[in-house]
């Protein structure tokens, strides 16, 4: 049972149906980051795929803008309580990059430059839910904001869209990340507040 | 799966003015199960109709009380009320400790340089504490960072931080006539500071607003600290 804080009252804002559960609405862009930001030479940036069998499919930039682009528009749900409403980000989906790919991996493990990995349910990245995107509001997007390419999973509390994403690995067993192995929750729906281990 | 964190009930017990924006709320949180220097916690508010918001923030101290500092923001839902009309004895919940990244701990045997822009300082002052408390002797150099000395909170007792720590202040807008360092923001020279260098083998922990957590960070890799030495965490006001 809740208790009630005295005299406590809230914004209107607040009860915004579209914010999940303990969240609030910014219209700022924070960064929240473990370290120093990498600085990749968009030139020299290159994903990675690697299936459990160990079949490997790379993209470099150029490879990337060939392909099909999208521009999804999607709110954003940070761990640390803000949310931002109605981002555009320009990229190519997990769709598109899975496309063709022969795996019967359930799970996936991100890795950044810089060291930094998450883990995500490979169901995650298909359906049209999952992106890598280049761009930001219609600008080359930074380095503190995980340029020159990041994933975008929007439906998950966004520390599993990872900064400067450099590979996406299959497996058949899931394998905690970063986060994940430092009390953050495995999955993160932030509809579930699935913020910590045990949500 | 392990349990989920609770949600405990905070009772004030003291509040302190350290700027004119921000206070610190002393709570007694029964219960609580101890904390690393560095950690942070969730704080949930709840209106009477129901309706409940969370924010999260740093601890100020090492151990119990728990202190928090928060900063007002004007237009905010949750700082103007935490720094208003709370009083002792008034109640709200939170839940904690989180994040085991952004962390001191007294078996630590590097030196440590702690970079603070603004109310940045605050998980940097438990780290000081946790220290203290621990009877830790490792080097420690503060760089606080802040836009005029009327800014500086913790200014008191950071001016005798106690033997092998050292503070020095970066003024950014207006530093004291008697400063030897011109006003400005922070430069790579004020984070070369003998027995913190790269061959010192320094933990790095940089905390503040985002635009200067990513200049510091920057400096450090610049001055040659590795990467991984270096452990950020963002810091700014929030509503």
């Amino acid at each position: 049972m809740p208790i009630i804080s005295k005299g406590f009252r809230g914004r209107p804002g607040g009860r915004d149906p579209e914010l999940p559960p303990g969240q609030y609405r910014t219209t700022d862009f924070p960064v929240l980051s473990t370290g120093p930001s990498p600085h990749v030479d968009p030139d020299r940036w290159s994903l990675t795929l690697v299936t459990e069998a160990g079949e490997t499919s790379t993209w470099d930039r150029q490879a990337l803008l060939a392909l099909p682009q999208e521009r999804p528009t999607v709110d954003i749900h940070c761990v640390t309580k803000w949310s931002k409403f109605g981002t555009s980000w320009r990229g190519v989906s997990l769709d598109t990059l899975l496309d063709g790919v022969s795996t019967a991996a359930s799970f996936v493990k991100v890795a950044s430059y810089g060291g930094y990995t998450t883990n995500l349910p490979l169901e995650d990245l298909r359906g049209g839910r999952a992106w890598v995107v280049h761009e930001f509001d219609g600008r080359p997007l930074t380095p503190e904001h995980g340029g020159p390419v990041r994933l975008l999973v929007p439906h998950l509390y966004f520390w599993k869209s990872a900064k400067w994403v450099r590979e996406l690995q299959l497996l058949t067993q899931d394998e905690p990340g970063f986060w994940e192995t430092n009390g953050y929750h495995d999955y993160g729906d932030p509809w579930r507040e699935q913020r910590y281990q045990g949500d | 799966m392990s349990t989920a964190i609770p949600w405990r009930v905070a009772t004030v017990v003291g509040t302190r003015d350290e700027t004119p924006t921000a206070r610190t709320l002393v709570l007694d949180v029964p219960g609580w199960p101890g904390h690393l220097a560095g950690q942070h916690l969730d704080v949930r508010l709840t209106a009477d109709d129901g309706y409940s918001t969370q924010r999260s923030y740093s601890v100020a101290s090492a151990g119990v009380p728990l202190e928090l500092m928060v900063q007002r923001v004007e237009d905010g839902e949750v700082s103007p009320y935490l720094t208003g009309s709370l009083e002792p004895g008034d109640r709200f919940e939170l839940r904690g400790p989180v994040g085991r990244w952004f962390v001191w701990r007294p078996r630590d045997t590097a030196p440590v340089l702690l970079v603070a822009g603004g109310s940045g300082v605050v998980p940097l002052r438990a780290v000081l504490q946790a220290r203290r408390t621990a009877g830790s002797t490792v080097p420690v150099h503060l760089v606080c960072s802040v836009r005029s000395p009327a800014d500086a909170v913790y200014a008191d007792e950071l001016a005798e931080p106690g033997e092998g720590v050292d503070v020095a202040w970066v003024h950014t807008r207006s530093a004291p006539p008697d400063d030897p360092r011109p006003a400005g923001r922070i430069a790579r020279a004020d984070l070369d500071v003998p027995g913190f260098s790269p061959a010192d083998e320094p933990l790095c922990l940089v905390c503040g607003p985002t635009g200067f957590v990513e200049t510091v960070a920057d400096h450090l890799v610049a001055l040659g600290h590795p990467a991984a030495a270096i452990r950020t965490e963002r810091f700014g006001p929030t509503g």
